[in-house]
């Protein structure tokens, strides 16, 4: 069972670190203006540059 | 993972995805322009100009703003007023024939809440923003159109649950953003579904969910006339229709007697479905940034202006205002709305790239199945 499971986190590690980054931009901008926008945009922005840099990486 | 358990959830994600996919592009492409419904409106001319006037140029009190609305559509009558979004010399009005009218046949525009001026708004009443929020919302089908918009959006959170139990096995041997770009349109295809469909998840879950729950509105709002109202409005059961309402006049001052520390955000005229036959009820919101999406109606008898009641707060309500601010993600600034475009965007994108991915398949399943029945014939 053990490799199955550090198969696991290396698989998902990074995609729950995108998914928490998200929330709290999700989150962030509802609790307050200025500092807390510029949070929510950076959470929200990362996921949004990954996804980028997929899409235009050269065939 | 078994392989069995593997094609099990492949199903799952196949089906629930194929299935609300058409309805989803819908919503996708629909709901961009309504991204930046408020920017488009100024740019189309639709937002109108309230005149320049002194800063200290006193305001209308309500009752005056319900004469000069009457004044402005004869024969109609008042069902709510509001706030103006960036507009503070503005309120916005709805008049329909009956208070009980149903919202789409309602007429919307602003009164100037210093001269009484009427300032027609076209794009809430007509037009192709007023057309893409009604394919958005129910495609034109009340709530029939809106209750399948709902268990669509239950199909997408199916899919999006069952790619992500999915997205284990097929990247086992993969790093994250892995894009293999030399071997396959398919496989570069794939892991781009892949990649974008996880990163975008959460958000994809969030603007799912609160979809669901808006396009439940209808219910939600029935649900709470007749629990919270009901009870509240029991005495008035029975009492004669009422042929004069008492001015408004002050109806904001009582509101913020009765329920301290919280800003007025809209009131409903008697009789339509936020109030009562009997009563107005004006609808206070929290005053922190949290608690301003979540309502609070405080219900005014129409003939004495007494508080008959400050109405509970379902958490299904609370729900609902909630719900709000995180599907339309417009509630941090210009930055914001640009994200949440991209991130419409590429949720078309993995819906697209998710046909392709099953089209391409399918085309090699049956492929293979052709050669087999070549070979065995």
């Amino acid at each position: 069972m053990k490799p199955r499971q550090s198969n696991f986190w290396k698989v998902f590690a990074v995609p729950l670190v995108m998914g928490l980054l998200s929330a709290a931009g999700l989150f962030a901008a509802l609790l307050g203006d200025g500092v807390w926008d510029s949070l929510s945009w950076i959470g929200l922005g990362i996921p949004a540059l990954f996804s980028l840099r997929g899409l235009l990486k050269k065939t | 993972m078994k392989s069995k358990t593997i094609r099990r959830w492949s199903f799952v994600h196949t089906w629930t995805s194929l299935i609300c996919t058409v309805f989803l592009l819908m919503l996708a492409l629909t709901g961009l322009p309504l991204i930046f419904h408020h920017e488009i409106d100024h740019l189309l001319g639709d937002a109108p100009e309230v005149r320049e006037m002194p800063a200290d140029t006193p305001r209308l009190n309500l009752q005056q703003l319900v004469q000069a609305a009457e004044k402005h559509r004869p024969g109609e009558v008042m069902q709510y007023f509001g706030e103006a979004e960036d507009e503070p010399n503005a309120v916005m009005a709805i008049m329909a024939k009956t208070a009980g009218t149903e919202p789409n046949s309602s007429h919307t525009f602003m009164l100037d809440a210093r001269t009484g001026e009427a300032l027609e708004t076209p794009s809430a009443n007509g037009g192709f923003m007023l057309f893409m929020l009604r394919l958005h919302v129910d495609m034109f089908a009340g709530l029939p159109g809106k209750l399948l918009l709902a268990f669509m959006g239950i199909l997408f959170v199916a899919a999006i649950v069952s790619g992500t139990v999915l997205y284990l096995p097929f990247m086992r041997r993969l790093k994250f953003a892995t894009v293999r770009n030399d071997k396959s349109t398919r496989l570069r295809w794939l892991d781009l579904h892949n990649l974008i469909g996880v990163v975008t998840l959460t958000w994809a879950l969030v603007v799912g969910v609160t979809g669901v729950i808006s396009a439940c509105a209808d219910l939600l709002i029935a649900a709470w006339r007749n629990e919270a109202l009901g009870a509240m409005i029991e005495p008035y059961r029975g009492a004669p229709p009422l042929t004069q309402l008492a001015p408004a006049t002050r109806l904001l001052d009582i509101a913020k007697e009765a329920a301290p520390g919280m800003t007025p955000d809209f009131i409903a005229f008697p009789g339509t479905r936020f109030s009562s036959e009997h009563h107005y009820a004006v609808f206070m919101k929290g005053s922190t940034h949290l608690t301003s999406h979540l309502l609070t109606p405080v219900l005014i008898d129409a003939s004495t202006l007494n508080v008959t009641a400050v109405a509970e707060r379902p958490w299904y309500m609370d729900a609902m205002g909630m719900s709000q601010p995180l599907h339309f993600g417009d509630y941090g600034g210009m930055p914001m709305k640009i994200l949440w475009a991209a991130l419409d965007v590429l949720t078309i994108i993995v819906l697209g790239s998710g046909v392709y991915l099953w089209v391409v398949r399918r085309k090699a399943a049956k492929k293979t199945l052709d050669v087999e029945a070549q070979a065995t014939a």
